[in-house]
């Protein structure tokens, strides 16, 4: 992107004409065509790309469904149905919208765990990574407050739920949980409220996925090795290579996506959210989304009160630490070495991680009581011995595997150790490994 | 890597065995730890499946359970008649069978509301004129809307159930519920169990061990004119089935559309594909 390395000569006058005054085809040149990439990147790879396309996607099908859809209290629920009656392939596109949302998530937890697995957020890329970190919050603002909009029962009572968290803040937590409520309960002034946000916080994901992919051309891609780009013959042109790469990974995620959709759409939801919000009627267990659930098991594995703080405040702090954790990594982790391939330690502590994260979301969908309670406990535990102790610690103490000095270097080993693997092969590092 | 993989399936062991520990502790069955008591049956459905489609004789027979017991307490107030042609009926049918019903419409020109006959723009009219009239006739507790009980019911699948129904496409919960609630009457409760006055033991109920509804349905009370069985359990099956449609009207779409998007996408993957290859073939990556 930066104008000092442009290879961009217009061929025809309407070109020309257009570079002089402004320089748009030459920013789209730049960054999509001749924009250099590593050669060695895998699939995992593919995710930014997949996750521009579900954003284009849940704003196109959310857009529609607004036209449709009635924020207020006593129409919302019907208005809901309606569209999935009435509406000509309302069906569709409200299944589209609310398995994207999920889809969207799905996406997004590969895209973050290939960068903790690859270090893809080490110097030169903490503005890049936290920009992605300010993405996946504003993800799961909008996320939670889409789930409102069809004002079923787990629509309303998650949305008690989670905006109780608010009063645990001492001194202005009631005020603040007032001012999200526009009351003092979940009611039609929330609906208004949410429906306004959630329309509104989609386009500042937009907002701050621009910075993000311009953070990302000024430090360029890392890459499964990470080892930064040297020579001219590490990279490879954006088009066609990462293009067609996209593409396909585009396409085997949109298969995945479009099973759930027309054969499984309500697999992700609950089946309470199809009952209309009964505000004197509260569900036998109250579970948010499922991509959720991990930090809701940390917010009730803290049944015990350290010193002034109560177990409320404790879960709650512990809940938004799980999510600053994110935030600090670049700084967490001290080792030289980026990529988990050349890291034996880190790799086990990061798949364990993976695994407890998983763990976890099991966890948030149990009701909290009995063993559960201990397990989520040892579980997040864990999920900040993994940030707080490990990424620290390993860095300085574990002894790297030998790193190739270059990114050719390292696909030519590759390609000469595994003669038996076509050029083509489509496995991850990884599983090479 | 082979390693760590172990020792993530020992962990994975170990957590499962802990979790199994958790879901044994008292298991008494006058006082059950667990609701429902006894999981739904799993029925064969002709709508389950990428494949599936509704049989329409069935609605139609459920569609006569709904009307003639069901809607004596329960509305249905999502669904308009014109929709019933979904179940195969003619718009003239439809026509006669919307008459069948009176709808209290109005204001009119001097301010008087008025009662008609019913138009296929119609929903299907409640049994009572507001949800405090049917909590009252019913005991204190409104019986459910039924336009999306189907969709509105289900029991927690659990682990490593759920991972499966991925597969093989399980989307049945709700039906399968209310065909076991429907035929599950009739059970005498464990001994020692307190059942409260005035509700009836159903171990399939998902949030007691008893409800208020009495058993709804009995043997020959519906008559079918297609010759099928007039039992309890056939009743059940029909308006279970019925109820899904009512949920979810546009599931044969649905479920047509989505296997020309696979397909799709599936061809389309594989032509990138090669694509992908050839571009790539010059390039060790």
């Amino acid at each position: 992107m930066s104008e000092g390395h442009s290879t961009y000569t217009p061929k025809t006058g309407i070109e020309r004409w257009f570079d002089a005054r402004m320089p748009l085809p030459r920013l789209v040149y730049d960054s999509f065509i001749a924009y250099p990439v590593p050669r060695n990147l895998n699939y995992a790879w593919t995710f930014g790309g997949i996750l521009s396309i579900m954003l284009v996607a849940q704003i196109l099908t959310g857009i529609v469904l607004a036209m449709h859809y009635t924020a207020d209290s006593t129409l919302a629920f019907n208005s809901v149905e309606k569209i999935m009656r009435d509406v000509n392939s309302g069906w569709l596109l409200r299944y589209l919208h609310s398995n994207g949302a999920s889809f969207f998530f799905v996406a997004v937890y590969i895209h973050i765990f290939r960068g903790l697995y690859y270090g893809s957020y080490k110097a030169p890329r903490e503005l890049l990574w936290i920009l992605g970190c300010i993405i996946y919050l504003l993800m799961m603002a909008t996320g939670f407050m889409g789930y409102v909009l069809p004002w079923g029962q787990m629509s309303f009572w998650g949305a008690t739920v989670i905006t109780s968290f608010f009063t645990a803040i001492p001194l202005v937590g009631d005020w603040i949980q007032q001012l999200l409520l526009g009351g003092f309960a979940v009611d039609n002034p929330t609906l208004n409220r949410f429906f306004a946000l959630h329309y509104l916080l989609p386009f500042m994901i937009a907002g701050v996925v621009v910075l993000h992919v311009w953070a990302l051309h000024v430090v360029g891609q890392s890459n499964p090795t990470g080892i930064e780009v040297k020579s001219k013959t590490d990279t490879v042109a954006f088009t066609p290579y990462a293009t067609i790469k996209d593409a396909f990974g585009m396409i085997v995620f949109l298969f995945f996506f479009a099973y759930f959709v027309f054969y499984l759409p309500n697999y992700l939801g609950h089946p309470d959210n199809y009952v209309v919000a009964n505000p004197l009627k509260t569900p036998p267990h109250i579970v948010p989304e499922w991509y959720f659930l991990p930090f809701y098991a940390i917010l009730r594995a803290i049944t015990f009160n350290v010193g002034p703080i109560d177990a409320k405040l404790g879960g709650v702090l512990c809940m938004f630490g799980a999510i600053a954790m994110l935030f600090l990594v670049p700084w967490l982790d001290t080792s030289k070495v980026r990529s988990a391939v050349y890291r034996p330690w880190y790799k086990l502590f990061f798949w364990l991680f993976a695994a407890n994260a998983i763990f976890l979301g099991w966890l948030g969908s149990q009701p909290a009581e009995g063993s559960y309670v201990f397990m989520a406990q040892m579980a997040t535990l864990f999920y900040f011995v993994f940030f707080l102790v490990a990424l620290p610690v390993l860095g300085l103490i574990e002894k790297p595997r030998r790193l190739p000095n270059s990114i050719t270097e390292a696909v030519l080993e590759k390609n000469k150790g595994g003669g038996h693997h076509p050029a083509g092969a489509t496995a991850a590092p990884e599983t090479k490994g | 890597m082979k390693k760590i993989l172990t020792s993530l399936a020992l962990l994975g062991l170990v957590v499962a065995g802990t979790g199994a520990i958790a879901a044994e502790d008292a298991n008494n069955a006058a006082a059950p730890t667990h609701l429902p008591i006894n999981e739904p049956k799993e029925m064969d459905w002709s709508f389950a499946g990428p494949f599936g489609t509704y049989d329409k004789a069935q609605l139609q027979r459920g569609l006569k359970v709904y009307k003639e017991v069901c809607s004596a307490c329960h509305s249905m107030n999502l669904v308009a008649f014109r929709t019933l042609e979904g179940l195969g009926y003619s718009e003239a049918q439809v026509k006669t069978l919307a008459a069948e019903y009176t709808i209290r419409d109005g204001p009119n020109d001097a301010g008087d509301m008025f009662d008609r006959p019913g138009k296929p723009s119609d929903y299907f009219p409640s049994p009572f004129p507001n949800e405090e009239a049917a909590a009252a006739a019913n005991g204190g507790a409104a019986p459910p809307d039924m336009s999306l009980l189907a969709k509105a019911r289900g029991v927690v699948r659990g682990f490593p159930r759920f991972v499966f129904d991925i597969f093989t496409q399980y989307a049945q919960g709700g039906p399968d519920y209310i065909h076991s609630l429907l035929t599950g009457y009739d059970q005498t409760p464990p001994a020692g169990m307190v059942i409260p006055e005035g509700t009836y033991y159903n171990p399939y109920f998902l949030y007691g061990v008893s409800l208020k509804m009495p058993k709804p349905l009995s043997d020959g009370q519906v008559t079918y004119d297609d010759g099928s069985p007039q039992t309890v359990d056939q009743y059940s099956r029909d308006v279970s089935a019925f109820l899904m449609w009512a949920a979810e009207p546009h599931l044969e779409d649905r479920k047509k559309t989505g296997f020309r998007v696979l397909v799709f996408l599936l061809l389309f993957g594989a032509l990138v594909y090669l694509t992908k290859r050839k571009v790539w073939a010059g390039v060790a990556h």
